[in-house]
């Protein structure tokens, strides 16, 4: 076994942060209080001079039963079948008309579903971590040493357990307002939540069959799918690749020796990101419409005899999406290049010249290597950017042209079309479905490239 | 033989400079071109997105004028400061978050560091907003999204998962020397003191820059904004009320003051902006010099 993890290249994980406090030493050599202390949380803790840290447990442990009790357990009942009953129409006989009563509401269940098993799952490392507590308490109690006290404890905070304190608020953040309406969302990816079918308000779980029809080529939403995803890649390489290179280029042509104002240059292509994308973007889509002012000024000038479809036709709002894109994209490369272009050494280059080699061959063999090689890891967040490109996308074609009875336009990345499906057309489920395969795809392209790249593998080894 | 090569060379570079200084010239036009052309629209007097020739055929200062006092339809100063007092909760929390998660990640040692660090990258590949649906169900479930609780919901939304965003503060305390923290441990600092008192201190480009692109979230975010307050007008963000602006409805009568709205919005963002860039450039550097 650890042969073959040898040859993987996996290397045996060392725990830096061992200690005899564990979980099962605490099962195996814990006294009778510590395995009280596993139902009354803190017992042990109490029992061991520490009477406030455990009390404190146990008004934690009386609390979340409390919630338990009065809410909790039904939220968890309810979640298997996601309400049952619908609004109803009842007559009132004293008042002489109909009333409707309160149904079900399955989105509401969900969520209450939801956050009682996290609250359970967030209770269930607590309750562990109090149970290592109490054993190390008794632990360092029997063998005479110092147990410390609450005030120590709280002293601690601010220094050996500075991290719990200083994380603990982010954390909680990203916990609430990241992972949870993710575990939220996914779930919704299993159910019938959609206008089709009238289950906006009551729905079921469905198992996989959200996801057999997206990935279905046969299927209407799966053509549609496998067309969009297409066009995510197609766009993502394009917008990834061009913006990388012409940056590059922009960047080494300022950096020559012979271009002046190098300063004054890019001060210039800088000053085009600084103001905010959405305003330049909304310009853009404005300027560009047929009766916009970039086909009016041609058609004055006598370069066209008709307004040029920029965003009407598929072909050309696909291009122009992509050349805005560049306008977009080449000012930010442009400020991560420059440093790096300054550091190749200047001797390739020299050796370069005197083997005959011209400028196109340089940047070929010379530049491109090692700038991919120096930024890759910048490349790779490009990419997974550039397939969640929400805003160039949205802002400026809003996905047009959309041909009739689709969900999706021709240039509607996955995000765009995940935008549409939910909050436009409420296909939740769908919607929720297309979320997870993008990440699917952004986890397989970013983990096999950014983990084997040097900025993560060297990440600084344990200090 | 030899001056005649020389003077071919001279000639050959000049060439060569004068097509890239006029590309170059190019570049920056199209570049500059839609700035140029917001600020040219924010002072044309003829109404409407149609236009017939470059430029204006007359100038006014109204669409400023009516940009601020028209508050009938479309609210701007109201929008202006509901994104200003939003951006200054954020910078204040985010900046708070960001810091102290970043140090952990680089200072402190701790059984959760590695699997946090990759659970936020992990975060970081699912699309942005995916969860915006799911966000609005939580807010609307805990009362936050009606009337004046929309503005704690959006700063809840900018600020909650900003602990995530500690790559680029992680990197910079990284440069700072070890052996400072060790000098004042072995003075008796607590792991606190060091962060206060040492490291931050020594942090100020990367403070400035994480403040700076906290504060400016707001200003230019739209989707969020968007989702979480729906129709009611009297807590949109500029980036909601410009975006308005262009809808068809209103596009005939308010395209100039859109340009005006946008000028006056990207003013301060490019000068906020420009001024992070010499942060950042200075950040990147490293932290203690030599």
């Amino acid at each position: 076994m650890s042969k073959i993890a040898e040859k993987l290249g996996m290397k045996k994980r060392v725990n830096y942060f061992e200690t005899p406090y564990t979980f099962r030493n605490a099962m195996k050599e814990g006294s009778s209080d510590v395995k009280i202390s596993m139902a009354v949380l803190g017992f042990a803790n109490i029992k061991n001079k520490q009477i406030a840290k455990g009390l404190l447990f146990l008004v934690i442990e009386l609390a979340y039963l409390y919630y338990m009790f009065t809410n909790g357990f039904h939220c968890i009942a309810m979640l298997p079948s996601l309400g049952t009953r619908e609004a109803e129409k009842v007559w009132n006989e004293a008042k002489g008309i109909y009333e409707y009563t309160a149904g079900d509401n399955s989105i509401l269940i969900l969520l209450y579903g939801v956050v009682t098993v996290a609250i359970t799952l967030v209770f269930a490392v607590f309750w562990k971590s109090t149970v290592c507590s109490g054993y190390k308490a008794e632990y360092l109690k029997a063998r005479g040493m110092r147990v410390s006290t609450f005030v120590e404890d709280v002293k601690d905070l601010f220094n050996k357990n500075l991290h719990k304190l200083l994380m603990f608020l982010p954390f909680t953040g990203i916990c609430v307002f990241t992972i949870l309406p993710l575990i939220y969302m996914i779930t919704m990816a299993f159910t019938n939540y959609s206008k089709e079918g009238n289950h906006l308000l009551l729905f079921d779980w469905v198992g996989f069959e959200n996801f057999a029809r997206v990935l279905n080529f046969g299927g209407k939403i799966g053509k549609e799918f496998w067309s969009v995803l297409g066009w995510t890649i197609i766009w993502a390489v394009f917008a990834t690749g061009l913006n990388y290179i012409f940056g590059m280029i922009l960047g080494i042509v300022i950096n020559r020796k012979g271009t002046r104002f190098k300063a004054f240059w890019r001060f210039c292509f800088v000053l085009s990101i600084a103001v905010p994308q959405f305003v330049s973007l909304l310009i853009m889509r404005t300027c560009l419409q047929p009766q916009g002012a970039i086909n009016v000024l041609l058609q004055n000038a006598g370069l066209t005899d008709h307004a040029l479809p920029f965003l009407t036709d598929a072909t050309w709002a696909r291009v122009t999406v992509i050349v805005i894109n560049c306008w977009v994209g080449i000012p930010y490369t442009l400020l991560q290049v420059t440093g790096i272009l300054q550091n190749i050494p200047a001797e390739l280059y020299e050796s370069a010249r005197v083997d005959g080699a011209n400028a196109f061959i340089t940047f070929f063999k010379i530049t491109l290597p090692y700038m991919l090689f120096v930024t890759l890891p910048y490349l790779i967040t490009q990419f997974t950017g550039n397939v969640n490109n929400f805003n160039v996308i949205f802002l400026l074609s809003g996905g047009a042209p959309t041909p009739v009875g689709s969900t999706s336009g021709k240039t509607d990345l996955l995000v765009t079309w995940l935008y549409k499906l939910t909050i436009d057309q409420q296909y939740y489920n769908l919607g929720a479905v297309i979320g997870i395969l993008t990440f699917v795809v952004l986890a397989i392209v970013a983990l096999s490239t950014y983990r084997n790249t040097g900025a993560y593998k060297n990440e600084e080894e344990f200090m | 033989m030899r001056k005649r090569e020389t003077a071919s060379a001279k000639t050959r570079r000049f060439i060569s400079n004068t097509i890239v200084h006029v590309c170059l010239a190019v570049l920056a036009v199209i570049w500059l071109f839609p700035i140029f052309w917001v600020i040219l629209t924010s002072f044309r007097a003829e109404k409407g997105s149609y236009v017939s020739s470059f430029f204006p055929k007359s100038y006014t200062l109204d669409n400023y004028k009516r940009l601020f006092t028209d508050t009938t339809i479309l609210n701007f100063p109201q929008m202006f400061m509901n994104t200003l007092i939003i951006a200054i909760f954020c910078a204040v929390i985010s900046s708070f978050f960001v810091l102290s998660v970043s140090y952990c990640m680089s200072r402190l040692r701790f059984k959760m560091r590695k699997p946090f660090m990759n659970l936020a990258m992990v975060l970081g590949l699912f699309p942005g907003f995916m969860s915006m649906i799911a966000v609005y169900y939580i807010l609307k479930a805990i009362g936050l999204s009606e009337g004046s609780m929309i503005r704690v919901a959006l700063i809840l939304v900018y600020t909650g998962g900003s602990g995530a965003g500690f790559y680029i503060a992680k990197g910079f305390f990284d440069t700072i020397p070890k052996a400072l923290d060790e000098a004042a441990y072995l003075d008796g600092a607590t792991k606190f003191q060091v962060f206060t008192k040492v490291t931050i201190p020594l942090s100020k480009p990367i403070i400035v820059y994480t403040i700076l692109t906290s504060f400016m979230a707001p200003w230019l975010d739209f989707i969020f904004a968007k989702v979480i307050c729906r129709a009611d007008a009297k807590y949109y963000t500029v980036s909601i009320g410009l975006w308005k602006m262009l809808e068809k409805e209103y596009i005939d009568s308010w395209y100039t003051c859109f340009a005006a709205g946008a000028v006056c919005v990207s003013i301060p963002i490019a000068i906020l902006f420009i001024a992070m860039q010499n942060m950042y450039v200075e950040g990147m550097a490293g932290a203690v010099k030599g």
